[in-house]
């Protein structure tokens, strides 16, 4: 139903060259994953506003505050495991507390890394990054979208995590423009059950959506790709369904569906949370470790069958 | 050489850092009074003659930056950031108090002059290079200081800080490290040791310069004569925990605990005989 398949992070170099004509400030840094992160390109571009700090992450992001005190627009980039779980203090205490223009930009999250295993398939970073105060989190689903998330957190004043997968994925939106931090986006309306999706997993989400009709049941669609500040309106929307499923390749602990539930902690609503049941994953092709873990289309709409 | 009168000046001023040092920490009832006494001599200079700072623009885009990567000992900095008039010397007394800025460790966000929060050691000198580059890239002559403790150069960021400052060619980067030779727990050395220092700072491609880091001639001579030869250069200040009160000196026990009210009144009345002893 997708026409094409588009990668995140090409998107991501090529919005940061933009920017980075248009705007002097902006300065990237990397930890010796510039080939894979792409941020090598902005490099290429730009040697001036370029630094790769090699393999040290806590360093690279105490760098980052240290030029965003000085007026630079920064944005750090390394595998999400090492962005986060490796450097947490180094964020919380030089970026997140005194509220510093950083950007991380976290490629390779989640269990579609594959083949690398657990130590590479980081499930843990909305949940780290979500309990800091100050700190925006962001899950694009497609490359249009990528490209508008990489100038619209330029604009924004303050610390922003934005978490990217390795793999090409389905090109969902065809225009430009529309993402807005803070926005939830209703693809699909629909009354019997309401299917809340951040990053990867939107896709799966419009899919089963799709199946969903063909057996008569009205689902509505939301893509959410700002896990915090959650969209609170678009929330209270789907819960007027009575049910919503949420979906992320992430842990079911503390990422998008905590974000959720706490956003309608007063409402009846019934709710089922799609994600990683507290394991680590594991080595092999990333289709069928989605498949394993229950992050298929074809889940999505078991679930939803199973709670109307 | 510097002039004797400048000297004696900053003699002053420290003791009165000492002063507000001991008496902000005795009215929180908490804090760090062994390593914030240790660096008195260092920050007086700096903020009293080295460091090219403006209290009435403490967001000066030209101004020299400090980094206190030992957050811990904010209480020294912000007697010098007060007596150089960044705010009222009278919010001293309001050091750790619910609802006043003067946090436990330092907040870039609430204390105007503060140029880094800190608290968390070893991320300090990271900042710095972020800091030094940022000059770099803006082609601005301003420089950054930053102080370490020496317990917390057992964290490894430190090191990852340490070469990227050289691999960059920080040579607007000064770091300062407070030899004072304790931590929590003990000696550095029986700790965790971090000896032959020089060296392994050489060896990390810094200049490696050591003082006796309570000597205001020197302290000031050693700031003057630094010179810009594409490196970036630590101070191995040789220091005392403690320094100035003649209790505190050299005792583990007050690194982060306050004085009683009689060691208060005793302490103040030692730092009042010192200056007088100016005087004369
Ligand atoms: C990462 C981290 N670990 C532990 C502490 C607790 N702590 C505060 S001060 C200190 C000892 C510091 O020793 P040193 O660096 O030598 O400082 P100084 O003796 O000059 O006070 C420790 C362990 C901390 N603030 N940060």
């Amino acid at each position: 139903m997708f026409k094409e398949k588009r990668n995140l992070r090409d998107a991501y170099s090529s919005a940061l060259i933009e920017l980075g004509n248009k705007n002097k400030d902006v300065v990237v840094l990397d930890a010796d994953l510039a080939l894979s992160t792409k941020t090598k390109r902005f490099g290429t571009v730009f040697p001036d506003r370029f630094f790769d700090v090699g393999i040290a992450e806590a360093n690279m992001m105490g760098i980052a505050a240290g030029l965003a005190t000085c007026g630079k627009i920064v944005f750090a980039s390394t595998f999400a495991v090492f962005a986060t779980g490796r450097c947490y203090d180094a964020i919380r205490q030089s970026i997140a507390y005194p509220c510093l223009n950083v950007k991380i930009v976290a490629t390779h999250a989640g269990v579609s890394v594959g083949g690398d295993g657990a130590s590479h398939q980081m499930l843990e970073d909305i949940a780290l990054m979500r309990a800091l105060p100050n700190m925006t989190v962001i899950a694009p689903a497609d490359a249009t979208e990528m490209e508008d998330v990489v100038p619209e957190i330029a604009n924004y004043y303050g610390p922003c995590y934005v978490r990217i997968g390795r793999a090409d994925a389905p090109v969902i939106f065809e225009k430009h423009g529309e993402f807005k931090i803070g926005k939830g986006y209703i693809l699909k309306d629909g009354d019997d059950v309401a299917i809340i999706a951040t990053g990867t997993m939107t896709a799966e989400a419009i899919k089963a959506g799709e199946i969903l009709k063909k057996e008569g049941i009205d689902a509505m669609v939301v893509h959410m790709p700002t896990i915090k500040p959650i969209d609170k309106k678009v929330v209270e929307k789907a819960s007027k369904t009575g049910r919503i499923i949420t979906c992320e390749e992430h842990t079911v602990i503390g990422g998008l569906g905590d974000a959720i539930a706490m956003a309608i902690q007063r409402k009846p609503t019934q709710m089922h949370r799609i994600g990683i049941n507290d394991v680590f994953g594991e080595s092999g092709e990333a289709e069928e470790l989605l498949e394993k873990y229950g992050l298929t289309a074809e889940n999505i709409a078991k679930v939803a069958r199973e709670m109307i | 050489m510097h002039e004797e009168k400048l000297v004696k000046e900053i003699k002053r001023t420290a003791l009165q850092i000492r002063k507000w040092v001991i008496e902000s920490i005795y009215r929180a009832g908490s804090g760090h009074p062994g390593g914030s006494l240790s660096i008195a001599d260092i920050i007086a200079c700096l903020y009293f003659h080295e460091m090219r700072h403006n209290p009435k623009n403490p967001k000066w885009e030209d101004r020299d930056r400090l980094v206190l990567s030992k957050g811990h000992a904010c209480p020294a900095l912000y007697a010098a950031l007060a007596l150089s008039g960044y705010f009222p010397v009278d919010e001293l007394k309001n050091l750790r108090k619910t609802g006043h800025f003067l946090q436990g460790h330092p907040c870039m966000r609430k204390v105007p002059g503060v140029d880094m929060s800190t608290g968390s050691l070893g991320h300090g000198l990271s900042v710095a290079v972020g800091m030094a580059l940022a000059g770099k890239i803006d082609k601005k002559d301003y420089r950054v200081f930053v102080i370490l403790g020496d317990g917390e150069l057992q964290e490894g960021e430190v090191w990852e800080a340490a070469n990227s400052a050289s691999h960059f060619k920080l040579d607007n980067l000064i770091a300062i490290l407070d030899r004072n030779g304790l931590q929590i727990d003990g000696p550095t050395e029986e700790i965790m040791h971090i000896e032959p220092i020089a060296w392994r700072w050489r060896a990390f491609g810094w200049n490696v310069i050591e003082i006796d880091g309570h000597n205001i001639e020197e302290i000031l001579d050693t700031f003057h004569n630094i010179k810009k030869n594409g490196k970036p250069t630590i101070i191995v200040a040789n220091t005392i925990k403690g320094k100035g009160v003649s209790f505190m000196e050299g005792t583990l026990s007050f690194h982060g605990k306050a004085p009683s009210h009689e060691q208060y009144m005793k302490a103040i009345s030692e730092l009042e005989q010192e200056e007088r002893e100016l005087d004369v």
